[in-house]
């Protein structure tokens, strides 16, 4: 099967890059997934999303805020604010920061700080 | 000891204690440069990336967005200057203010009102000494910037964009930085950032062709929140460029404090040690005259 190259690049710098099978990422118009092939796409992503990356080893997932998903003939790019490894992510902080947020009734800072959660598989 | 001396061996101590300052802070610049470098470079692929995606987003689509078309008849251009917190750079400050003031000359002889946003203690130093009016100044961040600190001024920028002329908008952005050239050179450049300049030229870019997109949502609203991304990402590489710049100038500064300074000590050391020499013959003279003027009475 042939394979997509993606590219996970935050605005500080590139974290993630590599062949994948699929990517599922969740735009302001809903969820898809994209295989190998996929017509040129530019999307803009939910806040506080997740992308998931799927290899032919399993899965990688990263929390992506404020981002832009770009689909052409070369791969995918996803272009994102913040982004973050669900392997860097560190649970107990992200934990808290959702409590923060929830205490301080901030609805951005807790979607960011569940879908941190949620990258890091929890 | 006499006076003389006593004076060289005071200015060598003071001149030693100067040098171990310029030399720290040498070493110090020098370790940021390498940082900041790393940072520009970092931040290089997301930079890459959005401009190809709104190069193809507008070559496409035939959207009239207010951040890409130019005004009518633009009266009113603002300058961002981006300069340090700290002095001791050696020219970065002038010469990014050099830049800045050429800048203005060129906007008013096209008619347009320049009106300036500061970055850097150094430049709102230069304005309010001159009495001159800042429409807004950030300080505190010119050595590390972060990405935050970039979008703040860029939303600032935006929505004087966005305002109307009469209301105190703005109709053109530029900015004014310093761009890292090598260690050894840097050069003040001024850019505008918007409206934006979508480079439509026939040879095919770099990368391949520009995809032809599917959008999602619509162009327009794509384009609504793309294009103040890209301000942010041409505000945020400006600031970094300055970074790795100022720590260069900086270095360079003060590699040049540490040669004189040891320039000096050199000579001092030499003038002190003839005194000490001239000292000794004079007494040496003393003593043998005594003795002279002894035996002879």
């Amino acid at each position: 099967m042939a394979e997509l190259h993606v590219e996970l690049v935050s605005v500080e710098r590139e974290v993630w890059s590599g062949e994948a099978d699929e990517v599922i990422a969740r735009t302001t118009e809903g969820e898809l997934g994209i295989l190998p092939g996929h017509a040129p796409l530019l999307g803009q992503l939910v806040d506080g999303g997740t992308v998931r990356i799927l290899q032919s080893g399993g899965e990688i997932v990263a929390a992506v805020h404020g981002g832009f998903l770009s689909v052409t003939d070369q791969g995918v790019t996803v272009l994102a604010e913040v982004a973050e490894m669900g392997s860097d992510v560190d649970a107990a902080r992200a934990r808290s920061a959702l409590e923060r947020a929830r205490s301080a009734g901030d609805a951005a800072a807790e979607r960011r700080a569940e879908s941190r959660l949620r990258a890091a598989g929890q | 000891m006499g006076a003389q001396l006593r004076v060289y061996r005071r200015r060598i101590r003071s001149v030693q204690s100067t040098k171990k300052i310029t030399r720290a802070m040498e070493l110090i610049a020098a370790s940021r440069i390498v940082k900041a470098q790393q940072r520009v470079t970092a931040a290089q692929p997301y930079a890459r990336q959005i401009t190809r995606v709104i190069s193809a987003l507008a070559s496409q689509s035939t959207v009239d967005h207010p951040l890409i078309s130019e005004k009518p008849n633009p009266s009113r251009a603002a300058i961002l200057v981006i300069t340090s917190d700290r002095g001791l750079a050696g020219g970065y400050n002038a010469n990014a203010l050099k830049e800045a003031r050429s800048l203005e000359e060129t906007l008013r002889r096209e008619g347009k009102e320049p009106v300036t946003y500061a970055i850097g203690r150094k430049a709102v130093g230069y304005y309010r000494f001159r009495g001159r009016e800042v429409a807004q100044s950030w300080t505190g961040f010119s050595e590390q910037p972060r990405y935050e600190d970039a979008k703040e001024v860029a939303d600032t920028l935006i929505g004087a964009f966005i305002e109307a002329t009469e209301n105190g908008g703005v109709d053109e952005i530029h900015v004014v930085y310093t761009e890292y050239v090598s260690a050894l050179t840097q050069r003040p450049v001024a850019n505008r950032v918007l409206p934006l300049v979508v480079e439509e030229s026939d040879a095919p870019p770099p990368e391949g062709a520009l995809p032809l997109y599917e959008f999602e949502p619509s162009p327009e609203a794509l384009l609504d929140t793309l294009l103040p991304r890209y301000v942010e990402t041409r505000v945020y590489a400006a600031l970094l460029e300055s970074a790795a710049s100022e720590s260069a100038s900086r270095r360079r500064a003060m590699k040049a404090a540490t040669d004189n300074a040891d320039e000096l000590i050199k000579s001092l050391t030499r003038a002190a040690n003839s005194a000490r020499q001239a000292e000794i013959t004079q007494e040496i003279s003393e003593i043998v005259g005594g003795a002279a003027a002894l035996t002879d009475a």
